[in-house]
């Protein structure tokens, strides 16, 4: 099986950067700020694949660097270094379908939007950052139908209802603005509009944390059966690991912006071999 | 089908100051195609975590585990790709341990019938097959809907062998699957794993119950001893 989507080498720096910056921090240092410039690797030499169908796990303190990646790959953010190749099927060079040997870091801001809108979801953490929440539920899903290319009002709306009705989201409040819902239901609003354009890709940053935890139970449930009834490849970041157990197949785990341990979720709950991780996974117990 | 050659596990403790704790020293054995074979030794010797190198929940330090694949050929599962792994676990290698491994809420026959939906087979005929499973396995229709998460002991672990023969695998690892099992119920059990074996699947298990390594296996491993 191809990886739908290749990550090598991914860097990001926020700071002005020096000759030392790589060569004093990261996992073995405890550090991700370059005690000579005072900059932060938030993430640095990340290269892993993800494949079609599958859910990858990363999971990692606080501060690890979890978030960073997301944004870069859903190019909300630039990164310092790296490279992002993403294989879809169909005939690559067609609009919105990259051509799967170039880097997608090096395409224009345009292009790489085009292919965001078109093959890529993504849930936050905080519904603020996903949603605009002054704006009814329906008008939030048929933005991002819109930014993907839909026209026909008719047919987006419709779109948003069955979205809303798989997400439990109660129809009937379509035109309600979220900011009246419970933080679980924005949640699915948030799913409802990641999941309305068909993604290739899902990206979801800690989407349950915060959340009680009878809400958050059921945003996975909901999460799960979603996933398997698409087979979207989705990409699960968390601190939790019964999120991961719950969700994952593969996990990669981060501290301090590098990634110290790789393996089959089971493996990495049951076997850990870094340090970090068996801490992690001790301290679950 | 498959032949583990000298393998060894140790368990390195990093959170207790880098103690070492032995899982098993230098084990070989091999099961040829619809064989059963029966791992047998004194309790903390290494039997489970040989079925979990075997499955790569655990990684193996030394040795190899070649394996006899139908997708992808002759493999050693100690250092397969990841993603490889996961495609003969969703079709060729099944593992079943006396701990329920299940998503906490889904309803029992949705649970059994999974692997047979995500085959292609219609959601209706899975759900048919896994109750008639799940009836002669004791599970009476009241629990078919009910979350296996709430079941007993003994109802998990027939939920679970429940659902790793309902598409026999090639290759089915067990590791005490009827611990918590009455008499009645371990006679099924037994006649489904003689049904699947003679149908093909290759086993390795362990049983405490020796009524149970008497008929269903064909050989037995002895474990190595481990000087402690
Ligand atoms: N815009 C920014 N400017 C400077 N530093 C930043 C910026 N964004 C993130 N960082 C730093 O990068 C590091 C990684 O942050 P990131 O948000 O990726 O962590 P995380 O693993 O997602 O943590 P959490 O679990 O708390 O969400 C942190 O040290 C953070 O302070
Ligand atoms: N994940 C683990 N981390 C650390 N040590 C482990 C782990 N799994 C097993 N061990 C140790 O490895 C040894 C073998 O354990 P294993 O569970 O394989 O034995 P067993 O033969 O199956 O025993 P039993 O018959 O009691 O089930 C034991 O000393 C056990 O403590
Ligand atoms: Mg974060
Ligand atoms: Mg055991
Ligand atoms: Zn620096």
């Amino acid at each position: 099986m191809k990886p739908i989507l290749q990550v090598s080498g991914l860097t990001k720096r926020y700071g002005p950067g020096c000759p030392e910056c790589l060569r004093r921090t990261g996992a073995l240092h405890e550090t991700n700020q370059c005690p000579h410039c005072r900059s932060i690797i938030a993430c640095r030499e990340i290269t892993f694949d993800l494949f079609p169908g599958e859910v990858l796990g990363i999971v990692g303190e606080s501060g690890s660097g979890k978030s960073t990646v997301v944004r870069l790959l859903h190019f909300d953010d630039e990164p310092t270094q790296g490279e992002f190749r993403i294989k879809l099927n169909g005939s690559a060079g067609a609009a919105c379908n990259p051509d799967p040997g170039r880097n997608l870091f090096a395409l224009g801001a345009f292009e790489r939007r085009q292919i965001r809108n078109a093959h890529m979801g993504i849930v936050y953490q905080n519904a603020r950052m996903g949603l605009r929440l002054k704006v009814s539920a329906g008008g939030n899903i048929a933005e991002r139908l819109l930014m993907a290319g839909w026209r026909h009002v008719g047919q987006m709306r419709q779109r948003a209802a069955e979205l809303l009705i798989a997400t439990e989201v109660p129809v009937l409040r379509i035109d309600e603005p979220p900011q009246h819902f419970s933080g679980g239901m924005q949640q699915r609003v948030q799913i409802a509009k990641a999941l309305s354009t068909r993604p290739a890709v899902l990206l979801l940053d800690e989407v349950t944390t915060g959340l009680d935890v009878s809400v958050q139970a059921r945003v996975l449930d909901l999460i799960r059966s979603l996933q398997q009834e698409t087979g979207v490849a989705t990409i699960v970041v968390s601190h939790d690991l019964g999120v991961i157990r719950l969700l994952t197949s593969r996990t990669i785990v981060m501290r301090h912006g590098c990634i110290v341990e790789q393996g089959l979720s089971d493996q990495i709950l049951e076997d850990p071999q870094h340090p970090y991780t068996q801490l992690l996974v001790n301290s679950m117990l | 089908m498959l032949r583990v050659e000298n393998i060894q596990k140790h368990f390195i403790s990093h959170v207790l100051n880098g103690k070492e704790v032995v899982g098993f020293r230098s084990v070989s054995f091999k099961v040829l195609p619809g064989m059963a074979l029966g791992l047998s030794g004194p309790s903390g010797c290494g039997k489970s975590s040989i079925l979990k190198c075997i499955y790569r929940t655990y990684l193996t330090g030394m040795g190899k585990i070649i394996y006899n694949s139908q997708t992808f050929g002759t493999v050693d599962l100690a250092v397969l790709p990841e993603n490889e792994i996961l495609a003969l676990r969703r079709k060729e290698i099944g593992y079943v341990s006396q701990f329920l491994s299940v998503v906490p809420r889904q309803p029992a026959a949705e649970v059994v019938a999974a692997p047979l939906v995500e085959e292609g087979v219609s959601r209706a005929v899975a759900l048919q097959r896994a109750r008639g499973l799940l009836d002669r396995l004791n599970i009476g229709a009241r629990l078919h809907a009910a979350y296996p998460a709430t079941f007993s002991g003994g109802e998990k672990q027939r939920v679970n062998l429940s659902r790793a023969i309902i598409r026999p695998p090639r290759l089915l690892l067990l590791d005490e699957p009827t611990a918590s099992l009455d008499a009645a119920s371990m006679q099924v059990v037994l006649d489904l794993l003689l049904e699947i074996k003679a149908r093909g699947t290759t086993i390795i298990a362990i049983f405490h119950d020796q009524a149970i390594m008497d008929r269903l296996m064909d050989d037995i491993y002895t474990m190595p001893v481990k000087e402690s």
